[in-house]
């Protein structure tokens, strides 16, 4: 599509093309319009076409950017990229409108006595050095922190661990990634001993059957989901969406089916039940790749500050797992679920049946829970107990929010626990990464500090003093803002913002430095499915913006680590790709080389012998398989996945008389997050220019509400007034109400609650109760 | 003094065409003057986005568009009325 808007006019052509695209949307949820991002793009002059990953979700779609006079003035789908096949999202097309909006920060800006006053970036990058150093020398250097991003690049999440846990010596970083993905990675580490989906979307062409599990993929994974209609139309594959709430991707699935909140555990293992005691158990597969575990119980859901909690694994029987699953036979578990006995059985059949290759896939739903880790390995009980994973079109597979959600936060490791290769509570993962940042291993601590939610209780209660956010909008994204936001705002915090745009975030900083937009520098990304993406630098950043990663160097540099960080500015990306490279050495993990990148669109890992591997742990695709058998889960010391017991147990918090209502928020097809970026493209604003309450019809008639109408939601944290929603865009259950939360100004995170699973510490933002008023 | 302005409409549609007559409507519609039509991978709907200079322009092709054979149904969705 044409990026520039040169009038008025062309401005309401774009409005008008973009709401019949929007309404086209709901009829025909994940419909594309590959022909729009053509259409009036120049087929000769000056226009340069330059490949990269799209900025926004964490599907990875490739794009290509025009470019011309050092402007990027179009985007459309890159049709060599295996993900998306040239098609876009009504987000990538007009992701580069983003970058000339007229408040971008272009200059750093320190706070000097309650205003804001221009400083020269030298300055500005000083003043922060200085900090840092000084509150370490003062308070210790668990006293400062970094917060990163799973939308920083491979580089900048790889700089900021090697600043932190290997030049300071702290393990204080954490990033916006425990949100969205951290009980994806602690079901994956718990039951394959591996992080990462073992297949690719190309299991998208092979399945027959696609089960989604919470997750609006028309709205949030639209390409994907796109594919997927393309499969039902070529194929007459069948979508189930299993769910808490009406979505446009529950019309255009063949079946919806929804849940009580909190109870797809019950399902889950209910699904699990019916293929034992069917007989659809492939117990060849069981017997000879599966071990089976039960876990604690009652694990709490860290509400207060410094919650702890380990888990204690204990090996058990598959009688004692059969046993256990009678609580869960489908008349027992639709009582507590409102899922009828035959919807049950009816997905059980899909998993149990031979001849059927399945797909399950989710994000948020199964991921922001309270039992995230939990759901995260019933899933996966469901495809080992028959065999269906690590195969074409047949996989468990959790999608990411984020587009380098894996590349970064997850591979480079930008959580307090991990390091590129590994844990810092492991010896030899420290040895192996202090190696090649050549720095004494007693500098990376073995004890991981503070994950998001704690660490920002920590900046609240003054633990940490010094905290340095990059790529993020925490102060919108985080659950309970409010008092993070108080927190921030305390005397004695110096907080440090980079970012493109300001935020509520850099409102309250000390200090705010300009940073460079995705095209406007180097990067590489790492996608959902292992794919590892690169772009070059496509136009120059405005004023004195400046690369995340480099901020990063100048500061360690001014610390004393000029050894350390010895990149050039011109190629550091380049060479600390190269750096990176290193950690993951080896046939389970290594990634492509720079060339190759830089010639096609991404490379899946682990990348052996100049090919990438589709399917892990299946020996027929996998070069790290070396068991001698047909699959090897590797992750595992025995080669043998775990099967986990693991009860359902109700959320934090659940409706009551006083707060009758539970409380979903996520995300709407128009904007990314929280709106920074989106919400700055005017045709993605004026489709969905605020936020809203979803109400079912029966519940608001019961208050008098109507559409359009203010309505106050209400928790035992914070109240936000937004606008009824009633048969609108989505449809919750009765006693339910929804919100997204993109729009600062209708902070639905003032009235979220902070719990989260107590083994991957990613909050809940799916269910809390609240009660609502008429305004 | 009254000043008389010109309206130059700016509308959107879904356009949904007859079984299987999906290209042959894009190939008619494309043919007219002031239309632009954006195809959908679905190939059961398209968006037309219709920019004349005057209301009895507007008019004129909508009467035009509606003859159309291999059309099933025009939806409007949006509409601007800008003026000269």
């Amino acid at each position: 599509m044409i990026k520039k808007i040169s009038s008025r006019r062309d401005f309401l052509k774009k409005m008008a093309a973009t709401a019949a695209m929007t309404a086209a949307a709901t009829l025909f949820p994940g419909i594309i319009f590959a022909e729009e991002q053509l259409r009036g793009i120049k087929s000769s002059g000056n226009l340069k076409w330059t490949k990269a990953p799209c900025r926004f979700c964490g599907v990875g779609c490739g794009i290509l950017v025009g470019t011309e006079n050092g402007k990027a003035v179009a985007v459309k789908g890159d049709p060599n990229s295996s993900v998306n096949k040239g098609l876009c999202c009504v987000k990538g097309y007009h992701q580069t409108i983003c970058i000339d909006a007229k408040d971008r920060l272009t200059k750093a800006l320190v706070k000097k006595n309650g205003v804001y006053v221009e400083t020269p970036m030298a300055e500005a990058l000083d003043i922060v050095a200085s900090k840092m150093k000084e509150t370490i020398e003062k308070y210790g250097k668990d006293s400062v922190a970094m917060y990163t991003s799973g939308q920083s690049t491979i580089p900048e999440g790889y700089v900021a661990s090697k600043f932190m846990k290997g030049a300071i010596g702290t393990n204080n970083l954490d990033c916006n990634a425990r949100l969205c993905m951290a009980s994806a990675v602690t079901g994956f580490l718990t039951s394959f001993g591996a992080d990462e989906p073992m297949g690719c979307y190309e299991d998208i062409d092979h399945a027959d059957v696609f089960i989604t599990w919470g997750n609006n993929m028309a709205e949030m994974h639209p390409v994907l989901f796109s594919r997927m209609l393309d499969q039902r139309l070529k194929r007459g594959v069948k979508i189930i969406d299993f769910a808490t709430r009406t979505t446009r991707s529950s019309m255009a699935s063949d079946k919806s089916i929804l849940f009580h909140p909190q109870t797809d555990l019950a399902v889950a293992n209910a699904i699990a039940y019916e293929i034992i005691n069917n007989g659809w158990v492939n117990k060849d597969f069981v017997k000879e790749y599966c071990n089976f575990n039960k876990g604690l119980t009652n694990i709490g859901y860290g509400t207060e500050d410094k919650f702890k909690f380990k888990d204690k694994a204990t090996k058990i029987s598959f009688e004692e797992y059969k046993a256990f699953l009678n609580d869960y036979t489908p008349e027992k578990v639709s009582k507590i679920s409102g899922v009828s006995v035959k919807d049950i059985k009816y997905m059980a059949n899909f998993y149990g049946d031979p001849n059927k290759k399945v797909v399950s896939y989710w994000c948020m739903g199964m991921n922001q829970h309270t039992r995230g880790t939990w759901i995260n390995n019933l899933v996966y009980n469901i495809h080992l107990l028959t065999g269906k994973i690590s195969q074409p079109g047949n996989g468990p597979f959790s999608l990411t929010g984020q587009p380098s959600a894996c590349g970064t936060a997850r591979e480079v490791g930008t959580f307090t626990h991990k390091l590129p290769h590994g844990v810092v509570m492991n010896e030899k993962h420290r040895e192996h990464a202090a190696k090649i940042w050549k720095v004494p291993v007693e500098n990376i601590p073995s004890k991981p500090t503070y994950h998001a939610t704690e660490m920002w209780r920590a900046v609240d209660r003054g633990d940490i003093k010094f905290i340095w956010t990059q790529v993020t909008n925490p102060l919108v994204s985080l659950p309970k803002v409010g008092r993070y936001t108080d927190g921030a705002k305390k005397e004695g915090r110096f907080i440090v913002v980079s970012d493109v745009f300001p935020t509520p975030t850099s409102d309250v900083a000390d200090v705010i430095l300009p940073a460079a937009w995705h095209i406007e520098k180097n990067g590489l990304y790492g996608n959902s499915e292992r794919r590892t993406q690169h772009w070059s630098k496509m136009v120059e950043p405005p004023g004195e913006a400046m690369a995340d990663a480099w901020q990063t160097i100048e500061v360690a540099r001014r610390m004393g680590f000029e050894e350390l960080f010895p990149y050039s500015k011109e190629n550091h990306e380049e060479e600390i790709y190269n750096e990176y490279r290193l950690h993951h050495k080896g046939k389970k993990h290594n990634m492509a080389p720079l060339e190759v990148l830089k010639s096609q669109s991404g490379a899946l890992w682990p990348y052996v012998d100049g090919k990438e591997t589709k399917w892990r742990y299946n020996a027929k695709y996998d070069p790290a398989c070396d068991n001698g058998k047909d699959f090897h889960f590797y992750g595992k010391k025995d080669g043998k996945a775990i099967i986990w017991q693991r009860p359902y147990e109700p959320a934090a918090e659940s409706p009551d008389n006083e707060y009758p209502f539970w409380l979903n928020t996520g995300r709407v097809i128009e904007h990314w997050h929280t709106g920074s970026m989106t919400r700055r493209i005017p045709v993605l604003h004026q489709a969905m220019p605020h936020a809203y309450v979803e109400l079912h019809p029966d519940d608001a008639k019961k208050y008098g509400i109507s559409n359009g109408q203010k309505v106050k939601v209400i928790s035992r944290r914070g109240t936000t007034i937004l606008p009824a929603s009633i048969n609108e865009r989505g449809l919750p259950t009765k006693g339910q109400v929804f919100v997204p939360f993109f729009d600062e100004n209708m902070m639905i995170n003032d009235v979220t609650l902070d719990a989260f699973c107590p083994i991957s510490k990613e909050p809940d933002y799916k269910k809390c109760a609240v009660k609502i008023e008429k305004v | 003094m009254l000043l008389l302005t010109k309206t130059m409409p700016i509308k959107s549609y879904l356009v949904h065409p007859h079984k299987g007559k999906y290209d042959e409507l894009l190939t008619e519609l494309s043919s007219i003057s002031f239309c632009e039509v954006i195809q959908s991978e679905n190939k059961e709907i398209a968006v037309l986005i219709t920019d004349t200079n005057s209301d009895q322009e507007d008019k004129n092709m909508q009467i035009r568009i509606n003859s159309i054979k291999s059309l099933k149904m025009l939806s409007l969705v949006s509409g601007f009325e800008t003026h000269q």
